[in-house]
C-alpha cells in the first residue's frame, strides 16, 4: 500500500551511518587456507561468512553458501581463493544505512565489507543485516530513554536541579472585573502552563476548576484582582486577591446554592452559588479571608508530591 | 453511542469539533449554571444548555465533557466556536427545547444506566 508517512525506522535508516552499527572486530581468513578448514572456522566463530584478506588487502568474501556449493560440486580441496566471491558490493563507513539496506535487498547478500572510501581494499569492518537491526533497536532504545528522561525532567528536575534553600515559581494573572469576554482566559493560560511544566493531568484539572471559579468571582463581584499560582516542590498554592467589596457572610457564601449575584449575571450562567463550594471541594486546603470594603483573599492549596509523579 | 450517531439520530447541527465526533457519549447533564456543571458534570457527558458564550467551552474542557449541545436552535457565539475548535470540544445545535432533547436522548439509551 503506498504511503507517504515516514516511520521512525525509515527516518533512522536515513540518518544513521554504516559506521555506527558495523562490527569493527572482524574475523578474517587468508586466501591460501584450504576449503576443508572453512567449516571449522565458521562454526567456531558462529558466523556464516567472512572477508578474505591477503596481507592487509581485502581480496574477497567467503561464505557458508560457497562452502555448500563446494561440497555439492564434490570438488577437490583447494585454497579459499578459488571459491571466494571476488566482485564485492562494498560500503563506506560514512554511507547512510539506507544505502546498505538497499544493497542487501538488491543482492540478497548476508554481509557487506566496510572499506575505506579512498582505498577499497582497506577493510574497516563488516556489516550484516543483524548489525543493522541491532543498531536500529539500540538507537530506538536510546531515543526512548532520552524521551523518558526528558519527560521525567519536566516534572522533577525542574525543581531538583534548582539549587536554593527555597524554590518557588510564581505565575500571576491580572483579572479584570466585569469583563465577561475575557473571563476564564487567565485560568485557561494557567492550565496550559501547568500542563507544560509536567504537572499531572488530574492535578491540573483540580487547579483549573479552582482557578476558573476564583477568576469568575473576581469578574462577577469585584472591579478586578489578581490570580496567583505559586508552585513549590511540595505544594501548589492558588491565591485570588481583590480589593473589594468583600464578603458579608463567609459562612453563607460557602453554602452550596447561596448567591448574591445579580440577575443579569445569573442569566449568563454564573452566580449559581457553587463557586466557593467547588473550589473547596477541588483543593486540599482552603482558606478565605474577607473584610467588607477592603477585599477578599482566598488561598487554595494542592499537595503536588504524588501528582508530580503522575506524568502519564 | 457516539456523537456522530446522535448527530444523525437527532438531526443536530455541528458548529465545532467535527474531528471528535467519534467520541463515545456515556451520559448527559442539563444545566445552564456553569458552576453546577463543574460540580456535577462527568467526563463523557453531553451537556445540554442554552448558554452560548465562550465560558461553556472552558467548563466542557475542564470536565472532559463529550460535547456541548445548544437547545432551541441557539447559535454559539463566534468566540465560542473559535475556542471550541482550539480546544477540540464539539459544539452542536438542536432545534428542540432542553426538555424534549433530554427525553429523546434517554429514549435512545443515552444515560447513566448505560
Amino acid at each position: 500500500m503506498p504511503s507517504t508517512r515516514i516511520t521512525k525506522t525509515q527516518e533512522m535508516v536515513y540518518e544513521m551511518k554504516v559506521g555506527e552499527v558495523m562490527t569493527r572486530q572482524v574475523i578474517t581468513v587468508r586466501p591460501d587456507v584450504p576449503m576443508s578448514r572453512l567449516r571449522g572456522i565458521l562454526r567456531q566463530n558462529r558466523i556464516s561468512g567472512l572477508p578474505v584478506l591477503d596481507g592487509q588487502r581485502l581480496v574477497g568474501l567467503i561464505s557458508l553458501e560457497d562452502f555448500i556449493k563446494w561440497l555439492a560440486d564434490r570438488a577437490e580441496d583447494g585454497p579459499i581463493r578459488q571459491r571466494m566471491t571476488q566482485h564485492l558490493e562494498k560500503v563506506s563507513e560514512d554511507d547512510p544505512l539506507v544505502l546498505a539496506v538497499g544493497k542487501f535487498d538488491k543482492s540478497g547478500l548476508g554481509r557487506l565489507p566496510v572499506v575505506d572510501r579512498n582505498d577499497p581494499t582497506k577493510l574497516l569492518g563488516i556489516l550484516t543485516k543483524g548489525d543493522v537491526i541491532e543498531g536500529l533497536l539500540k538507537k530506538l532504545e536510546i531515543d526512548y530513554q532520552q524521551e523518558q528522561i526528558r519527560r521525567h525532567r519536566t516534572a522533577h528536575v525542574f525543581f531538583e536541579d534548582v539549587q536554593a534553600d527555597r524554590t518557588a515559581l510564581v505565575l500571576q494573572y491580572d483579572v479584570k472585573g466585569q469583563d465577561f469576554g475575557q473571563a476564564g482566559a487567565s485560568s485557561s493560560r494557567l492550565k496550559q502552563t501547568l500542563h507544560r511544566l509536567g504537572v499531572g493531568p488530574n492535578l491540573v484539572r483540580r487547579v483549573a476548576i479552582a482557578s476558573f471559579e476564583a477568576e469568575m468571582n473576581l469578574v462577577v463581584f469585584t472591579s478586578g484582582g489578581t490570580l496567583r499560582a505559586k508552585i513549590q516542590p511540595e505544594t501548589l498554592l492558588l491565591e485570588a486577591a481583590d480589593s473589594g467589596p468583600g464578603i458579608a457572610d463567609i459562612a453563607c457564601a460557602l453554602e452550596p446554592g447561596y448567591s448574591t449575584a445579580p440577575d443579569w449575571v445569573r442569566e449568563l450562567g454564573f452566580g449559581a452559588g457553587m463557586g466557593l463550594p467547588n473550589i473547596r471541594k477541588s483543593c486540599d486546603r482552603f482558606e478565605i479571608d474577607s473584610a467588607l470594603g477592603k477585599g477578599t483573599r482566598l488561598t487554595a492549596s494542592f499537595f503536588v508530591n504524588e501528582n508530580f509523579h503522575d506524568i502519564s | 453511542m457516539t456523537l456522530a450517531d446522535l448527530v444523525d439520530a437527532l438531526e443536530l447541527q455541528v458548529r465545532a469539533g467535527r474531528a471528535r465526533l467519534e467520541r463515545e457519549v456515556t451520559g448527559g447533564y442539563a444545566s445552564d449554571l456553569l458552576s453546577d456543571v463543574i460540580a456535577n458534570g462527568r467526563p463523557g457527558d453531553l451537556w445540554i444548555t442554552l448558554q452560548k458564550h465562550v465560558n461553556t467551552v472552558a467548563v466542557a474542557s475542564m470536565k472532559d465533557l463529550a460535547a456541548i449541545v445548544l437547545v432551541n436552535g441557539r447559535e454559539p457565539e463566534e468566540d465560542t466556536v473559535r475556542k471550541a475548535e482550539a480546544e477540540n470540544i464539539p459544539v452542536l445545535v438542536s432545534r428542540l427545547p432542553a426538555f424534549e432533547l433530554a427525553g429523546r436522548l434517554c429514549g435512545l439509551g443515552v444515560g447513566r444506566m448505560g
